[in-house]
């Protein structure tokens, strides 16, 4: 499964189990108001670290956190390539 | 510096406007938000909206006996033991729906012209803090000590902003700050989101800006935060990391910025503005109102600020009274700490020791600033049938600085499914509050005990 595909499902699960109803997932959608709190994120990320081995915010040397969708996802991709 | 007023009334002046969502109060022209007369009551403060509470802190302090505040999740099957515990004759509120029967209610409302019942005593400010079984701890503070380390000395233009809850420890500090120095403040509001805040924030001209590292990576998040330009940044409730300190020097240069280091028990410990994590090794030992020490590898702290005793005793005491928190004055934070030599950030090229912290002792997990007991968890997991023991326990986490994670034995291994584990955390979901739910619940053949036959805590 590719790195979009396994976030995708991971926001999909994550929201089901928390009882959120996403607003919508497209790249542009800003996380914040996707119908997910920072728990949900919390979770995702951890998730996501145990399933790619790789947290981006963690590892990261850059000081800035994703707004949209589309930059979390490439968050993940370029971190998965370092 | 100015004197320190003796009441809260007492100080409040200048062009002072406290922000809520939905109204705002100007503080010089402040009169009556309360009917009745509570002098010498054992008030016991529950609202729905913050503005309200700090109307009635106002119009309480230096009337009441005491006031204990209630936080906004505080479980309503809890409040017969706060009454019973703190003595409470009076409840506080802008709602009648939250009156308890048999104890006199007062409304709380927008002030309305009137003279301020003349201040007769120094109030007694009871603050809850998480409690091993459920049931909340209450800890008495003074005026004095919560207002310890404030310096009184702001400019007219100060509008401070918090997303905290001033109903927690660390939201009261930032309102006495302003009430104090007589500047602006702009309150949060629970069923706000961060994007509508931070426009709100903007549109007061916010100045002074607070909130736990976890408030402020949402904030990060979110494009609505191009509407605030403060001047002052502080983090505090949790361990700032020094990914979140350096991502916010990035995105608001200009501000000064601060971590500030304080327990609802300790009182306020000191504040970090080198912009790097941890704290220099040089705090531990100097002089100042408060002290520090490190021992058996966590922080000890005294101070006057330091709560003066428990209320009601804490919940395992078996209801013995009034405990004096330590006989000698210092208090146990619970805060692990390790002494290295700084490699901070990017941005450090100091070699000074330093000490970082390394965890809790007890195993108190901080989710975005709320603590949680992990036995408590534990408890109302293994009050489910089917299942035999669990352990719960802190995981780090780069948005909220830990989720709750819980491991579960089952009494009967065919149970292994989702249906048993939605279970589970479903009667998580009656019993706690959201951020106490375990986040991931996993199940494990066994859990590893200690030679006393105790759960083992480390994995």
């Amino acid at each position: 499964m590719s790195i979009e595909t396994t976030v995708r499902a991971e926001f999909e699960q994550v929201a089901r189990e928390q009882e959120k109803v996403l607003s919508g997932l497209s790249d542009d959608t800003v996380l914040l108001e996707s119908g997910l709190d920072s728990l949900c994120f919390a979770i995702i990320v951890a998730r996501l670290e145990d399933q790619l081995g790789v947290d981006p915010f963690t590892a990261s040397e850059d000081v800035y956190f994703p707004v949209t969708l589309g930059d979390f996802i490439k968050f993940y991709k370029d971190a998965a390539q370092a | 510096m100015p004197p320190r007023p003796e009441t809260l009334r007492a100080a409040l002046g200048g062009g002072a406007t406290l922000f809520g969502r939905r109204h705002s109060v100007q503080l010089s022209a402040m009169g009556r938000a309360l009917d009745g007369d509570l002098t010498g009551a054992h008030v016991l403060l529950r609202t729905h909206d913050q503005l309200f509470a700090a109307l009635a802190l106002i119009e309480l302090d230096g009337v009441a006996a005491r006031i204990v505040i209630a936080p906004p999740d505080v479980k309503p099957e809890h409040l017969p033991s706060v009454i019973e515990r703190a003595a409470v004759d009076v409840v506080v509120s802008d709602d009648p729906a939250l009156a308890v029967d048999g104890v006199r209610f007062e409304q709380v409302h927008l002030p309305q012209a009137g003279a301020a019942i003349p201040a007769s005593r120094k109030t007694e400010w009871v603050l809850f803090t998480s409690g091993t079984t459920g049931l909340p701890k209450m800890v008495a503070h003074s005026l004095e000590g919560l207002s310890g380390a404030i310096q009184l000395a702001a400019g007219d233009d100060v509008v401070w902003g918090t997303f905290y809850d001033i109903r927690r420890y660390g939201g009261l500090q930032i309102l006495l700050r302003a009430l104090l120095g007589q500047a602006s403040l702009i309150l949060s509001d629970a069923d706000e989101n961060v994007a509508d805040f931070l426009a709100r924030l903007g549109r007061h001209g916010v100045s002074h800006l607070t909130g736990t590292p976890s408030h402020w990576r949402r904030a990060l998040m979110s494009p609505a935060n191009a509407a605030i330009a403060p001047r002052y940044v502080r983090l505090s409730g949790e361990i700032a990391d020094q990914a979140i300190l350096d991502s916010l020097k990035a995105r608001f240069p200009d501000a000064a910025m601060g971590h500030a280091y304080a327990s609802t028990e300790a009182g306020v410990g000191f504040e970090v503005t080198d912009g790097l994590e941890g704290f220099p090794a040089s705090f531990v030992g100097r002089p100042g109102p408060v002290e520090m020490k490190v021992a058996d590898g966590t922080l000890h702290v005294r101070s006057p600020r330091t709560a003066s005793q428990y209320v009601g005793g804490g919940p395992a005491s078996g209801g013995e009274q009034n405990i004096k928190l330590k006989n000698d004055g210092w208090v146990d934070t619970g805060d692990m700490v390790e002494l290295r030599r700084s490699v901070g950030g990017s941005r450090s090229d100091q070699k000074e020791e330093r000490y970082f912290f390394a965890g809790r002792t007890g195993g108190i997990i901080n989710v975005g600033g709320l603590k949680i007991n992990p036995e408590e968890v534990e408890a109302v997991i293994n009050r489910h049938p089917g299942v035999r023991m669990s352990r719960v326990f802190g995981r780090k986490s780069p948005i909220t600085g830990a989720i709750v994670i819980a491991e579960v034995v089952l009494a009967d291994a065919a149970n292994d499914d989702a249906t048993f584990k939605q279970a589970i955390l479903e009667a998580c979901r009656e019993k706690l509050p959201a951020f106490k739910v375990p986040a991931m619940l996993r199940f494990v053949p066994a859990l590893e005990l200690t030679a006393g036959g105790k759960l083992s805590r480390h994995a």
